[in-house]
């Protein structure tokens, strides 16, 4: 098929917009925890950029997007690169250049290694958590997203819909950051001694930069520029509306409507709405966004406050159940009226979406969580996942990266 | 000649300074500062729940006046910066051994 200008223009802005929900993300987390951490929060998301930025064009491309082995892993074809260039492939992404899809692809990947550093911050060891990342992204990440969108992907071939990632980004990076807890443990001092958020601003200005680079990663996965990216991109703003609007009511009735919690529920109507963002109707969104953030703030008083959980920044609330929320919600409310290419769910009178969805969530959940659970391990082993108890009270900042944050002798 | 400290509420300052400048006393040095008493914090909001923060802010005024000021400078301070709700803060008098305007070496009384 020949090169679509307008696709390859779509597709090619929609991975700037998805590059730039990285250092938003970094915003997010930095401004939400304590002051002498700000920077090592933000280094944990800024140097996927660079690690996974790497590690995707010359083998991650192609262990997820190479030629199928079995359904659970793609072959060594891409490796470096090799036959990807200007011309279109043959089964991605048909109208846009393969290098276009490829570097589209790479920027979905980033972002899913740092969500999941959200859940760690404050005190994990900053050269225990690169070899995580990468191991995690090698062994973990690639093979998922081979199942959901490589040619021959065992999901991908019994029909779980993920329009743009629910299963692949958000279920792989919630449930991984449960088990990292797990495995991590808490912080020093949490919960009795207040964890205040450095600057609330900051995580604004992040939850915005993730909206608007939402759109990108949604009404960009429909990888062409016209009807099905439209829908895709209302969808995705209306999810972000309602999810923020309930989350700030739910605020309110508790007490007051918090800054950090209406935009905490933009965030998880995001993440809700990503894998059913083109395969439902742009009103299903309201649904869909409302639900999410009541599943996550009800999840979170039960983690967090209840059980005593120190997820962090909530990450397995956020993106793990509003992932699984969004992945089940696909099998509810997806319709072949908005894309032929999807299919009808249980609303629309086929319960069978519903089960298959199931599958996926449970699937990548399970993989996700046992694969966390046998590599953090192995790296808490050799190198340690956590920092020594001086190092974590002067903060990650000066202890592992010899900066501050806040400089000068006046404030 | 004594030094004045008082830590007082953020929102009262512009009362406590004016009422100061009006007996005459211009000169201070105003800092934020974090503190406690008996007011012991208070609760804020994450996305859900509360933490709470027992160091508060405040402002410390210091001044130096002559000791026979020393009650008028006081009573000022105490009046605008009292609501009778805890957390009003405290004030600190302390002796002064020397004083100096730097810009012409004036000590003590002349420099004040």
């Amino acid at each position: 098929m020949p090169i679509n200008t307008g696709d390859t223009a779509w597709l090619l802005m929609s991975s700037a917009l998805v590059m730039l929900m990285t250092p938003g993300l970094a915003l997010f987390y930095g401004g939400m925890v304590r002051r002498k951490n700000v920077l090592s929060t933000i280094m944990m998301s800024f140097a996927c950029l660079g690690l996974v930025g790497l590690l995707w064009v010359l083998y991650g491309y192609s262990l997820a997007f190479g030629t199928d082995h079995g359904g659970f892993i793609g072959g060594f074809n891409f490796l470096g690169l090799k036959n990807v260039g200007q011309t279109a492939s043959a089964v991605y992404a048909t109208t846009v250049p393969h290098l276009a899809f490829m570097i589209f692809q790479a920027m979905f990947a980033v972002i899913t290694v740092a969500l999941f550093t959200g859940a760690v911050v404050e005190r994990v060891k900053f050269s225990a958590l690169c070899v995580f990342s990468a191991l995690w992204l090698t062994l973990i990440y690639l093979p998922t997203a081979h199942w959901v969108w490589g040619s021959g992907g065992w999901l991908a071939k019994l029909g779980v819909l993920d329009f743009a990632g629910g299963t692949v980004v958000h279920i792989n990076a919630g449930v991984s950051a449960l088990a990292l807890v797990l495995l991590l443990g808490r912080r020093r001092g949490f919960p009795q001694d207040p964890m205040e958020p450095n600057n609330i601003p900051m995580v604004v200005l992040g939850a915005g930069l993730l909206w608007f680079g939402w759109f990108g990663f949604n009404a960009g996965s429909a990888l062409t520029s016209g009807g099905l990216a439209s829908s895709a991109f209302v969808a995705t703003n209306t999810a972000a509306a309602a999810a923020a609007f309930t989350w700030m009511i739910i605020s309110w009735i508790h007490k007051r409507p918090t800054v950090l919690g209406t935009v905490t529920g933009a965030v998880v109507g995001l993440v809700a709405i990503t894998p059913a963002a083109g395969f439902v109707t742009p009103l299903a969104g309201i649904a869909i966004g409302a639900i999410a953030s009541i599943i996550s703030y009800y999840g979170m008083v039960l983690l967090k406050i209840k059980r005593g959980m120190d997820d962090s920044l909530d990450v397995f609330a956020c993106h793990g159940l509003g992932g699984i929320w969004g992945a089940l919600a696909t099998g509810l409310f997806a319709t072949v009226s908005v894309n032929s290419a999807g299919a009808n769910g249980l609303f629309y009178g086929h319960a069978m979406q519903f089960l298959k969805q199931l599958v996926g969530v449970g699937s990548v959940a399970g993989f996700a969580f046992v694969g966390t659970m046998l590599l953090g391990k192995l790296v808490d082993i050799v190198i340690g996942l956590r920092v020594g108890q001086v190092e974590e009270t002067v903060g990650l900042d000066i202890s592992q990266h010899g900066e501050r944050a806040y400089g000068g002798f006046l404030r | 000649m004594k030094k004045i400290e008082a830590i007082i509420r953020e929102e009262r300052l512009d009362a406590v300074k004016n009422a100061l400048e009006e007996k005459s006393y211009f000169g201070m040095t105003v800092s934020e500062v974090s503190g406690r008493g008996k007011q012991k914090g208070i609760p804020l909001q994450w996305r859900v729940g509360e933490y709470r923060v027992d160091l508060l802010p405040k402002l410390k005024i210091e001044l130096v006046v002559l000791d026979d000021d020393v009650t008028t400078a006081i009573d000022a301070i105490v009046q605008n910066a009292r609501t009778g709700e805890t957390g009003d803060g405290k004030i600190f008098v302390l002796p002064v051994e020397t004083v100096v305007r730097v810009r012409t070496g004036d000590r003590n009384e002349s420099a004040i």
